[in-house]
């Protein structure tokens, strides 16, 4: 064992009633390294991760840390003997202040009772680590998803770890953040603190890390130097085939005839809602994917949200197939031919404990029953029609939508919306937190929708799916439409020139 | 701004404008509302209350419910009845103790073999209350008034009633552990979020026992200050004081769901409830109106609807505001 090893973890085995999640896995990480753990969507990246943290307990395998054989029984102990996490969904309390979240477990303390002043200096202290100013006192539930995140990482930072475990940490931060992020992980790292950096974005784990780990199926499959391993290798080995990369494309929307496309079904002129959208032009034609870019906060959700009448707009005018359009709420929208898949599958989305033909059903309730009774042939039907179209990989309608993939998850919703026969489908972050085959697979399955004249709406932090996928980008800025493109006229520099400088005089 | 401000502030303080109105239309409607015998009587007998109350606040706080609170403290009453010959301490040390015993198993239901609060508590509350009504012989058990052990409940020091003293002790105890130690925050993390808890490395499976031990402990304390009022231990005392308790915490802007709540607050609405008890009394002596103790009922649970339904909107257009 060299030196120079922080972590080994070697021959880890888990199983979850019966069903094996980790097989033989091993896990190395250095002193002061930023290390990158991939793999798919079940995988066992966050059972390994979680048998570290002591979250679960390893069946068989050695682990050790710093030297010394590490056995621990809860975060609690993980996080004392020096190793603390960040996990994908934030795990904060929502009701406590922002000096709680941050300092809970390691409690300043004077005369034996809390010192308040002290703990919300020092959780003042941290957050100016990442150039944020933020009234500590308030909960965190105030605070923005971005924000929130930077708390989280503030609290595991200031733990003192040796090993920082991020889980994702970027799926809810806007390009700047993410630049405050990594120029943490580097002091950590010039701090000798290592870094095991989870993410499904390959384009960051070149920007900051070492070296790479690749799992596949509860294996350990790769380990490598990550300027030794391209894009490409690095998926193939991921996803253990060779892919083919269609076209030179880094995603599955391949190109679409202009000619295809129909007369404009939906307009909206001069939305305007509060501060964040504050004036928002846009259209979209039959059988066109229209995309939204912008940074977060630049109000794209928020407009998304106007259209579907899920907030009430203060001003501006909308029209659907040519007549006015004024919904009062989602269920006209609903009626009027709108479908809407959130961004946040867990809290908007769906409802875990049901079974995936109850998720898909939700929406369609109203129609399919029968004077206040679900006809259920008729919703079997239905649900086993998507099941097969959008090949969801689930036991049966009956399984609990819980029990499946993120990937499959955000499927039974597409489902959800598909079944209500909408004209327009509004899809926000439809492949976030997605692994890489699943998406590729939602990718396509969006493109064939609106090859049969589905008119869809696409937001996506994504340059590349906004810029692959979309017909036409409108690039939303501080709330208003700050540029319309072709997809001809869409290249990257275009469109992240637009998000980050475009000019807010000449909007319209 | 100013108005969520607004909003905020009276969101938290609610409790104590309606408190302070009450008393205020008391003091103008009735004579000696406001005198030195009505306010004694009020504290003395509202302690026991109070105690209940705190003790179901930090349970609530942590997302869950205690419903053994009345029987426990019918239980305790009876306890301290029995060991009253031996001196106050020897009837402290036997109400509180088996209050603290319920407690503890309520603790090991819910967090070693998880049993929803609720189902746990109220096995407990159908055992504890069979369990005095066995001790006593299905009777009021007479207190030893040589000992002393009255004066827990009928005593006064500096010139305040000692049940009073006690509670106002342990609502200053109560106030510091929530405030001012990890274990009083921990508390309203568990409640925020028990999962986001568990994943920052709290204890909160030890949280919780604490919180259910404490309300046991607090019930059985509120059964020796009623054994010792009244002289005798009583096993069908203590109906619905679970549900007082609720009430009170509820009123006080504590979420029934976890995570947010106070213990000032708290005391504000154990004061509110009772107060309001009061005058409906004075209202039955003017002689205008004969208000049986069912309209009573009625009364102050509509008086508890208005209030949370003022809280609820109160919070709902703050969340929406901001």
């Amino acid at each position: 064992m060299g030196e120079d090893l922080l972590l080994a973890m070697a021959s880890v085995d888990k199983r979850f009633a019966g069903i094996p999640a980790l097989i033989g896995a091993s896990f190395e990480v250095r002193r002061g390294e930023v290390h990158a753990l991939i793999g798919q969507n079940g995988a066992g990246k966050s059972t390994l991760i979680k048998v570290l943290t002591g979250y679960h307990k390893k069946d068989a395998g050695s682990v050790s840390f710093d030297g010394k054989p590490f056995e621990v029984a809860s975060p609690q102990q993980a996080q004392a003997s020096g190793i603390s996490t960040i996990y994908q969904e934030i795990n904060l309390v929502p009701y406590r202040s922002i000096t709680e979240n941050i300092c809970l477990g390691r409690e300043k303390r004077r005369f034996g009772l809390l010192d308040w002043g002290a703990m919300h200096a020092e959780a003042e202290r941290l957050l100016a680590r990442f150039n944020i100013k933020a009234d500590v006192r308030r909960p965190v539930m105030e605070f923005s998803t971005a924000t929130q995140q930077m708390v989280a990482i503030a609290r595991a930072i200031g733990f003192d770890a040796k090993l920082v475990i991020m889980d994702e940490p970027t799926s809810s931060l806007d390009e700047r953040e993410v630049g405050v992020l990594f120029d943490v992980i580097r002091q950590l790292k010039a701090e000798g603190v290592s870094v095991v950096f989870v993410s499904h974005k390959l384009d960051e784990l070149y920007a900051v890390c070492d070296r790479v780990t690749i799992m596949r199926d509860g294996r350990t499959v790769r380990v490598a130097e990550i300027s030794g391993i391209g894009k490409l290798d690095l998926v193939s080995s991921m996803l253990g085939r060779e892919i083919a990369r269609v076209e030179g494309h880094a995603t599955a929307f391949t190109d679409r005839d202009p000619a295809k496309l129909g007369e404009t079904l939906f307009a909206a002129e001069h939305l305007s809602a509060g501060s964040a959208v504050r004036d928002v032009s846009f259209s979209i034609r039959r059988g066109e994917i229209t995309g939204f870019a912008g940074l977060l906060g630049a109000g794209r959700t928020e407009t998304a949200r106007l259209a579907f009448a899920a907030d009430k707009r203060s001003g501006g005018s909308m029209t659907l197939g040519g007549v006015p359009y004024d919904p009062a709420s989602p269920i006209d929208a609903i009626a009027a031919g709108l479908g809407f898949c959130t961004e946040d599958r867990k809290a908007e989305g769906i409802v875990p404990n049901m079974s995936v033909a109850e998720n898909m059903m939700l929406a369609l309730m109203p129609k399919l029953a029968k004077s206040g009774i679900i006809d259920e042939p008729r919703q079997r039907q239905i649900v086993e029609k998507f099941i097969k179209a959008l090949s969801i990989k689930c036991s049966g309608p009956n399984q609990k939508i819980r029990e499946l993939s993120g990937g499959n998850q955000q499927k039974v919703l597409l489902g959800r919306w598909l079944a209500t026969e909408p004209r327009l489908l509004i899809l926000d972050e439809p492949t976030r937190g997605i692994d890489v085959g699943a998406k590729g697979e939602i990718q396509a399955l969006i493109k064939s929708l609106a090859d049969d004249g589905l008119a869809v709406l696409m937001i996506s932090s994504e340059l590349e799916e906004v810029i692959e996928g979309a017909d036409r980008v409108f690039v939303l800025r501080e709330g208003l439409t700050v540029s319309e493109m072709s997809r001809a006229e869409a290249s990257e520099d275009a469109v992240m020139a637009a998000m980050a400088e475009g000019n807010l005089e000449v909007a319209r | 701004m100013t108005r969520i401000r607004l909003a905020r502030m009276v969101g938290s303080y609610g409790v104590v404008i309606a408190l302070a109105l009450l008393i205020l239309f008391g003091y103008l409607r009735y004579e000696n509302f406001l005198g030195l015998f009505n306010i004694m009587s009020v504290l003395r007998y509202n302690s026991m209350f109070a105690l209940v109350a705190l003790g179901m606040c930090f349970v609530i706080m942590t997302g869950g419910i205690d419903l053994s609170v009345g029987t426990v403290a019918a239980l305790g009453s009876v306890a301290a009845a029995y060991a009253s010959p031996y001196g106050p301490i020897a009837g402290l040390a036997a109400g509180v103790g088996i209050g603290l015993v319920v407690g503890a198993i309520n603790a090991l239901m819910i967090t070693r073999m998880h049993i929803m609060p609720f189902i746990a508590t109220l096995a407990s509350m159908l055992a504890a209350s069979g369990t005095a009504l066995l001790l006593a012989n299905n009777r009021s058990v007479p207190v030893s008034y040589q000992s002393g052990f009255t004066e827990l409940g009928q005593g006064n020091l500096i010139g305040l009633p000692i049940p009073a003293i006690i509670a106002a002790i342990a609502f200053i105890l109560g106030w510091l552990v929530l405030n001012y130690t990890a274990t009083g925050r921990g508390v309203l993390a568990v409640g925020g979020s028990e999962e986001s808890a568990k994943l920052m490395g709290l204890p909160a499976d030890r949280i919780k026992t604490l919180a259910y031990v404490a309300s046991g402990g607090l019930a059985g304390l509120a059964g020796v200050i009623l054994a010792a009022q009244f002289g005798a231990g009583q096993p069908i005392e203590g109906v619905g004081w679970e549900l007082f308790a609720i009430a009170s915490v509820v009123v006080g802007g504590t979420l029934l769901t976890g995570g947010v709540g106070s213990v000032g607050a708290t005391l504000a609405g154990v004061l509110l409830l009772g107060i309001l008890f009061t005058v409906l009394n004075f209202e039955n002596g003017l002689g205008w109106i004969s208000l049986s103790a069912y309209w009573q009922s009625v009364i102050r649970g509509a008086f508890l609807l208005v209030v949370v339904i003022l809280q609820a909107r109160l919070i709902a257009g703050e969340t929406t505001r901001t």
